[in-house]
């Protein structure tokens, strides 16, 4: 699964993430021909820290802060290994043409696939330890004693016969030292800083509207631009009347953006937005212009039987054991198109001139950013440059898809020297953009005339994300996308945790027009609906208890049972529940971390109320407590949201759905009470994510409580399409 | 022109009166601190006080706010000292990605001063606006806490 960067003379591949699966996936960026200077001048010891003589440290960060604490965590990581006093870290961040033109010292941009910490800390703590080192030697060279001799804390240096400095003071003559190599790393047991509950950054300039988001940039002499891409995915411009609206109030530019979109430049934004609405445009739709739901559940429903599917997950003889089941359960899931709508809509603010393209961003990934400004703007690597802002969300919007950035650069570059800001309205979000994908499944179990699960299988029919994304990947797979099989792979990262003895869960690729991303947890939210919500059938069939039939399918994998047994527990599983109220389970590998949630509901009449959901994670590591908790509650109210009230409806060819009146989101009302269980299990093994995983357990867990309140088992999503609503 | 009074400081601005107030505020006036979220009421990132009432500016015309004492969060400290309510947020860490923040603040300073002690209940019936990373559950501790402060 291991995907091998390929390099040549001229290009190199950046290895950026499709959000899982383990893959590392490429795109090609020309070298810059010139060193880039960090934007801290000096003194820099390695490529991570940078301390100025009043002691401040400035720790680099490559990956993006969209409000998952990413940034913090690993800076208590660098912090750890360095020894300095937290209370004079600050960050910054190198920018992607730097990164470029120093042959990617500071490596992955990408921060989608829950891989800010878990895929980075290795490095950044060597950086920590290794600027440590420079600074213990240049002091024990200044003092002429051996460097075994001094020691480092809280930014002060100590050595023989109450000899004392602090990093400030050496930091220029550290600087001129080489850097040391795989320095060895502290035992996490010693942790000071890293893995304690420490503060984030930020908190102050966010409660008093001083952050600066992407959508808050002012640069001077900046004009505001709005756009609207064909609805119909697939579908071009064919004409529009310029006339109609350029001589409204404020309107400086109307123009074609590429084949697809037209935009409107104005000296405020509100006033491109109103001329965009008043301009009139005629599409041509293309060959989707009549495809709806309807059409693609049919499709979708066609590749639940199909001959031809990729196989994901296989052991047994799975036809022999259907075959000779004594009993057979059998259940069609299916799951819907969903927007991320991030609370800050896609921008992006551009200024081009002949030899200079800028861009500024809020970017999951900034060099996918700057592969974009590359590829719109048709200058060199050295002309060009990205700075990246702090998102407004990003959940796998912002990462592999550039959409907005390529737009921008497209129109500054019909304005040369002028910056352009271009907004995305919230509808223009909504009807553009790269949509949780659809996927149905039907679901055999097979028993023996004891009750015992002989044979499972899992045929999932739908969308493939990286068929669009990243084809390249389906070509080394041979035609198989390995994303969509997360949370029930054969091995690695999103393995199955269940052992059964006639195993198959395989693929029909069904790919409609609509454009697919990665969101948030990608193909695990209906993974583990369909998956969790199946196993629960089948204990129903046999007659078992729901957490005890797990039990019996997760011997062999003890951090699956570990977590699953966690959340039971501390729910009070096999006790008496509160007076109408019901429970329900559900767990998960994900992003190499073990999730698992146990829910309280009760309902009245088609209102649910979720009063409480206990969630249990074991990410190897935890770096941060605070922030997984954050984190943990948050991923539910993004799941829950999802199950209750989200889907983009297709008609037409476009999307229905255009903003929050018609695509609901949870507020504060329908929060459950969320308990969450960390319990990193340490070891030398892959570290988990914490963004994404705990996401998926939410909805079975819920939806397996109200089987058990209701007797009735619902398999198709939103649940607004049942009339039911979360209370 | 149109003159606004925002955070008690009057700005002659030139606008169509039926522009939004969030527009004017962000664009005209150029505090940036309110957002824009979706532009129909509905998420309520775009709160500010209008004469001290929690309003979605977003949906409100510069027009109806022309003679009316206009609060964002820009104003939302006073003499230099954070608002109760943003101690609060800081004390609890709240935000996440923070966008949805501002308008969120805003609400519950309005939800404060007119019930200083608020019940679970009365922060439901209230407190409407949507955030995407999900931070309620530090959003009600961060509520009592702040209402346990006057």
């Amino acid at each position: 699964m291991n995907f091998v960067p390929k390099m040549n003379r001229r290009s190199f591949v950046i290895g950026s993430a499709a959000a899982g699966g383990g893959l590392a996936i490429g795109f090609d960026l020309p070298f810059g021909p010139k060193e880039a200077a960090a934007q801290t001048a000096a003194p820099e010891l390695g490529v991570w820290v940078v301390i100025k003589p009043d002691d401040t440290v400035v720790i680099r960060m490559a990956r993006s802060e969209m409000g998952q604490g990413t940034i913090t965590g690993l800076a208590q990581l660098v912090a750890e290994e360095l020894e300095c006093d937290w209370s004079k870290v600050t960050y910054e961040y190198p920018t992607p043409g730097q990164n470029l033109a120093r042959k990617r010292v500071w490596q992955s941009y990408s921060t989608g696939g829950s891989r800010g910490i878990r895929e980075s800390h290795e490095y950044v703590r060597q950086g920590g330890a290794s600027a440590r080192m420079m600074l213990l030697q240049a002091a024990a060279n200044e003092w002429k004693v051996s460097v075994e001799q001094c020691s480092a804390a809280n930014s002060v240096i100590t050595g023989p016969d109450g000899k004392r400095t602090t990093f400030g003071k050496v930091a220029d003559a550290a600087s001129k030292l080489p850097v040391p190599e795989k320095p060895k790393l502290k035992d996490p047991k010693d942790w000071k800083i890293a893995g304690k509950p420490i503060k984030r950054f930020g908190t102050e300039d966010k409660v008093t509207g001083k952050q600066v988001y992407g959508f808050d940039l002012k640069l001077p002499g900046m004009l505001n631009a709005s756009i609207k891409e064909s609805p119909v995915f697939g579908g071009k411009v064919k004409s529009f009347d310029a006339a109609k609206v350029s001589g409204m109030k404020g309107v400086k530019k109307v123009l074609q953006v590429g084949d697809t979109a037209v935009a409107v430049v104005a000296d405020s934004w509100w006033q491109a937005n109103t001329a965009l609405e008043a301009l009139p445009i005629v599409w041509d739709e293309g060959p989707n212009a009549k495809v709806s739901n309807a059409t693609i559940a049919e499709t979708l429903k066609a590749g639940l039987d199909a001959e031809q599917a990729f196989v994901g997950n296989q052991n047994g003889d799975i036809k022999a054991a259907l075959t000779s089941a004594a009993k057979k359960v059998e259940a069609v899931y299916g799951y819907p198109y969903q927007n991320h709508v991030c609370m800050e809509p896609m921008n992006a603010t551009a200024r081009y001139t002949a030899d200079k393209c800028e861009v500024w961003v809020p970017t999951q990934d900034g060099e996918a950013s700057f592969a974009a400004v590359l590829a719109a703007s048709g200058l060199p690597a050295d002309k060009c440059e990205v700075y990246k802002l702090d998102l407004g969300g990003g959940f796998g919007r912002r990462g592999a898809f550039q959409d907005y950035v390529r737009q921008a650069v497209l129109i500054a570059k019909e304005m040369p020297g002028t910056p352009i800001k271009l907004l995305w309205s919230r509808e223009e979000d909504m009807a553009q953009g790269r949509y949780h994908p659809v996927m149905q499944c039907k679901l055999v179990g097979a028993f023996d005339k004891d009750n015992n699960l002989t044979g499972l299988h899992m045929r999932l029919s739908g969308q493939s994300i990286l068929a669009s994304v990243r084809p390249q990947v389906l070509e080394q797979e041979k035609g198989r996308d390995p994303l969509a099989f997360q949370g029930v792979f054969q091995t690695g990262e999103h393995a199955f945790g269940y052992t059964v003895p006639n195993l198959l869960i395989d693929h029909a690729m069904r790919n409609p027009h609509v454009p697919p991303g990665f969101w948030r947890g990608v193909n695990i939210n209906q993974n583990c609906i369909f998956l969790e919500c199946f196993m629960d059938e089948l204990a129903l069939a046999a007659g078992q208890d729901a957490l005890e039939f797990r039990r019996k399918l997760l011997g062999k994998h003890p951090r699956n049972l570990g977590v699953l047994n966690a959340v039971a527990e501390r729910i009070g599983w096999g006790k008496p529940a509160p007076q109408g109220v019901h429970r329900g389970l559900a767990h998960m590998k994900a992003f190499n971390a073990y999730v698992a949630a146990a829910a309280e509901v009760s309902v009245t009449g088609n209102k649910v109320k979720v009063h409480r959901i206990v969630a249990a994670t074991d990410p190897t590591y935890a770096v941060n407590p605070a922030q997984i908790d954050r984190q943990v509650a948050g991923s539910f109210v993004y799941g829950l949201s999802a199950l209750f009230y989200q889907e983009c409806t297709v008609k037409d060819g476009r999307m229905v759905e255009l903003n929050f009146d018609t695509y609901n989101s949870m507020r504060i009302a329908q929060m459950p009470k969320v308990e969450s269980i960390i319990m990193p299990a340490g070891g030398s093994g892959p570290w988990g994510g914490v963004g994404e995983p705990t996401i998926c357990v939410a909805a079975p867990a819920v939806l397996n409580a109200y089987a058990a309140a209701t007797g009735k088992r619902i398999r198709s999503f939103p649940l607004k399409n049942h009339n039911i609503e979360l209370a | 022109m149109v003159r606004l009074t925002v955070n008690g400081k009057a700005h002659d601005i030139d606008v169509e009166p039926n522009t939004p107030l969030l527009w004017a505020i962000r664009e005209n006036v150029g505090l940036t601190g309110t957002k824009y979220g979706c532009g129909v009421a509905q998420c309520g990132a775009c709160t500010v006080h209008v004469d001290g009432v929690a309003t979605r500016s977003c949906s409100f015309p510069v027009s109806a706010a022309v003679g009316k004492q206009i609060t964002t969060i820009e104003g939302l400290a006073q003499s230099g000292a954070l608002h109760r309510v943003q101690r609060a947020w800081i004390e609890h860490e709240v935000p996440q990605c923070g966008y949805c923040q501002s308008g969120m603040i805003m609400a519950v300073a309005e939800l404060l001063k007119n019930k200083p002690k608020p019940t679970d209940a009365d922060i439901d019936n209230t407190i409407t606006n949507i955030c995407r990373c999900g931070t309620f559950q530090q959003v009600r501790a961060a509520i009592h806490a702040a209402a346990a402060q006057a």
